[in-house]
């Protein structure tokens, strides 16, 4: 018996220990993708510039303001969307019971992308500008509609290869509306519309940070201190019902929490494809676990670290020319869907 | 329950006798009512156990009790509350359910599985005390799978599984717990096991339990109270006693092949009916191997001479052609040796499953002794 708790302490230690490898880990490359994504560009700066610029304010002048006005805000605004975007991906996932789930394939993301695109032509055509606000807000309703459609659809169908197609043809419709859109609607201003459709982070100011950092920083922590409920869904609908969780309202909880989420990210960066299914998957693989209390606020940290990554990419493989952040994630990320839909047939 | 209308004066004494108890419930789906008028009882350290076809509503019922789906109307108290009043977390700390749905468990381990019992009985952000770890390895070790703590859920066998969820239901420290068909899909060996542990926990922690099985024989043996649930009604309740007859269990399951033994609870196919072509003389349980064997061989065979009250006596009744009989506790009487002579006379064959005979069954020796005049003696127990 008392061998028996002995080895037992040990498999816990063991656990204990690798969730601090990995969150370690992870604050690590967050870290140095920090760095690094300062440090590169189309202006060359050393390390020691870049440290001066940043804490004791020295430097000249377009230095100083190449990494104050132009790279810092694009890297926090990385950091804090890239984090909405898993987490939105790890609630999806958790209300459909599907691990392919993900605000990008539920056409969340392109429903977003319709309804800002057609207020911000019809704003363009008023000579008016939306504000940062404004924008969510858009993103918001245009989220909430897809959702319902995938609600709809998730109702009649329980099959979720069956959902995730849905969730793609909803989102064909959405782009080519917008695509109609975009087209037709005549403005130079359309040019930055177009960019932003296909998703990137270039061009963010502080003030965008700032509204982004408190919409998600609120919303990550709401979904963070509903880690219990969220771990009592995940056995499944029946069980949690059983442990004392209020599903009907849990469920309303869960789609709009991911609905800000995913709005927040489409309304400043455009859809981005992938994050929010590839990020929780890997998270819970590194971790070794789905308990929602380590797995937020990995899901945050790691879909930082994997955005910082692409946007590094997106921004230097082929510099000056910027790829879509989109373009980049998928190619990183939709091998991990393949390799989960792989995995799940065979089980 | 003040303001409700007061009609059935009596019904107050079984509110507080009973820890559970349904009035007038009827359950079904989207307002449909499938099986009405339900009247359920169980006291705290009783099992009642649902019985019936399958399809005839046993997992509807226990969903309604459960709380998973609307009752449509009638009431279901839990102790003196009714079920609607009890909030999410006041009844899971009272009720735990072990169900037929499967898990959802990614990534978790045994031990994940079970400590999800103690939800309710964690903070804001359901982290584990060392309490609650030292009931999670209680509630394991009563279902001994201590040994199975750090495996994956996902890979470990059915009856494994349903020990580890049964240990959840335990640290959830209900006081009443809900099975829906637990042993199915469970070998022999591990719905034993199974039952075993639940009748332990009912004698030890005084804990109600509602379950629903299709093994009859397992529910005669484990329960105290049985529910028919045949039809648009409660077919029958009672006690194991009062529901098990034969003719009932034919009729509740439509049984129209075979017969169902209440004394052992076990179910025979039907026997071979013809001119019996094989004589038995039995006795003492040493012939039924043999009635067995020629059932499965479809051979129509006469057995005798059994007294009423001997174990033979019962399957040879569900499986021998003709049974030449004599009362309980009396002496093998003449008038049935020659009943038995004439009918072992006719057969090709006879075969003797009693090694010695005593004062009541004496006059069997004499069937003996005539089989072996006319040569067709075989000896039985041959297998």
């Amino acid at each position: 018996m008392l061998e028996q708790t002995e080895s037992k302490s040990d498999a816990m230690l063991r656990r204990r220990f690798r969730c601090i490898v990995s969150f370690a880990v992870l604050l690590f490359l967050t870290g140095v993708l920090f760095i690094w994504n300062v440090n590169s560009g189309s202006v060359e700066l050393s390390v020691s510039e870049i440290i001066g610029i940043l804490f004791r304010g020295t430097g000249d002048e377009t230095a100083y303001n190449i990494i104050w006005q132009i790279r810092l805000p694009r890297i926090l605004s990385v950091i804090i969307l890239g984090g909405a975007l898993s987490v939105s991906g790890f609630l999806l996932q958790t209300f459909f019971g599907n691990p392919i789930a993900g605000p990008f394939v539920l056409g969340i993301s392109s429903g977003s992308k319709l309804v800002v695109a057609l207020t911000m032509v019809y704003f363009l055509s008023v000579s008016k500008t939306m504000t940062s606000g404004m924008m969510i807000i858009a993103a918001f309703i245009g989220s909430m509609i897809s959702m319902g459609f995938v609600l709809l659809v998730s109702h009649k169908v329980k099959r979720m290869s069956m959902l995730v197609i849905c969730g793609v043809m909803i989102g064909y419709i959405c782009n080519a509306i917008t695509d109609f859109v975009v087209t037709f609607a005549d403005d130079s201003n359309i040019v930055n519309l177009h960019n932003w459709s296909l998703g990137s982070f270039s061009g963010m100011t502080w003030s965008n940070v700032a509204v982004m950092a408190v919409v998600v920083g609120v919303t990550v922590l709401i979904t963070f201190f509903l880690s219990k409920p969220i771990a009592a869904y995940q056995l499944g609908e029946v069980y949690a019902q059983n442990l004392g969780v209020n599903i009907r309202l849990f469920r309303v909880a869960l789609i709009l929490l991911s609905s800000i989420l995913s709005a927040c990210v489409t309304a400043f960066a455009g859809p981005i494809s992938f994050v929010g299914i590839a990020v929780p998957h890997l998270v819970k693989s590194l971790l070794n676990t789905a308990k929602p209390i380590l797995v937020i606020p990995a899901c945050f940290l790691g879909g930082a670290v994997f955005c910082m990554f692409c946007d590094l990419i997106a921004r230097t493989v082929f510099s000056p020319t910027e790829l879509s952040i989109s373009s980049v994630t998928a190619v990183f990320g939709a091998p991990v869907v393949i390799y989960i839909m792989v995995r799940r047939k065979s089980e | 329950m003040k303001n409700q209308p007061e009609q059935c004066p009596e019904r107050d004494l079984d509110r507080t006798h009973y820890y559970f108890h349904t009035e007038q419930l009827t359950v079904g789906y989207d307002g449909k009512p499938l099986i009405k008028e339900i009247e359920m009882h169980v006291h705290r350290g009783e099992i009642l156990t649902l019985i019936g076809p399958n399809g005839g509503g046993k997992s509807t019922i226990l969903k309604s009790i459960t709380r998973q789906l609307k009752t449509i109307c009638g009431t279901v108290y839990l102790e003196n509350e009714t079920l609607q009043k009890l909030s999410g977390k006041e009844l899971s700390q009272k009720m735990a359910v072990v169900l037929t749905e499967r898990m959802q468990s990614e990534l978790m381990t045994c031990e994940d599985v079970v400590a999800t019992g103690r939800y309710p009985y964690t903070g804001a952000l359901g982290i584990l005390t060392e309490e609650d770890r030292v009931k999670v390895h209680e509630a394991m070790a009563l279902v001994h799978a201590l040994d199975l703590c750090d495996r994956d859920f996902k890979a470990i066998s059915d009856g494994q599984r349903q020990r580890i969820m049964l240990a959840r239901a335990i640290c959830q420290e209900p006081e009443i717990i809900i099975l829906d068909e637990p042993t199915s899909y469970l070998d022999i060996r591990h719905k034993l096991e199974l039952l075993s542990i639940l009748k332990q926990l009912v004698a030890q922690n005084q804990v109600a339990v509602i379950m629903s099985l299709h093994e009859l024989d397992l529910a005669q043996k484990v329960s105290d109270q049985e529910i028919c649930v045949h039809g648009e009604f409660i077919d029958r309740a009672g006690t194991p006693e009062e529901v098990f007859t034969p003719e009932y269990i034919r009729g509740l399951y439509g049984i129209t092949t075979g017969s169902y033994d209440p004394l052992f609870g076990c179910i025979e196919l039907d026997g071979v009916k013809g001119r019996p072509e094989v004589f038995v003389i039995g006795g003492g349980g040493s012939a039924i191997p043999v009635y067995r064997r020629l059932q499965r061989e479809g051979i129509p065979f006469a057995t005798g001479v059994l007294h009423e009250n001997d174990i033979d006596y019962e399957v040879a009744k569900s499986l021998a052609s003709v049974t030449v009989t004599e009362r309980a506790f009396e002496p093998v009487s003449e008038g049935a040796v020659q009943e038995a002579l004439a009918l072992l006379r006719g057969c090709r064959r006879v075969i003797s499953c009693v090694p010695e005979f005593g004062t009541m069954n004496a006059g069997n020796e004499e069937l003996l002794t005539e089989a072996k005049r006319l040569g067709i003696l075989e000896e039985g127990n041959r297998q």
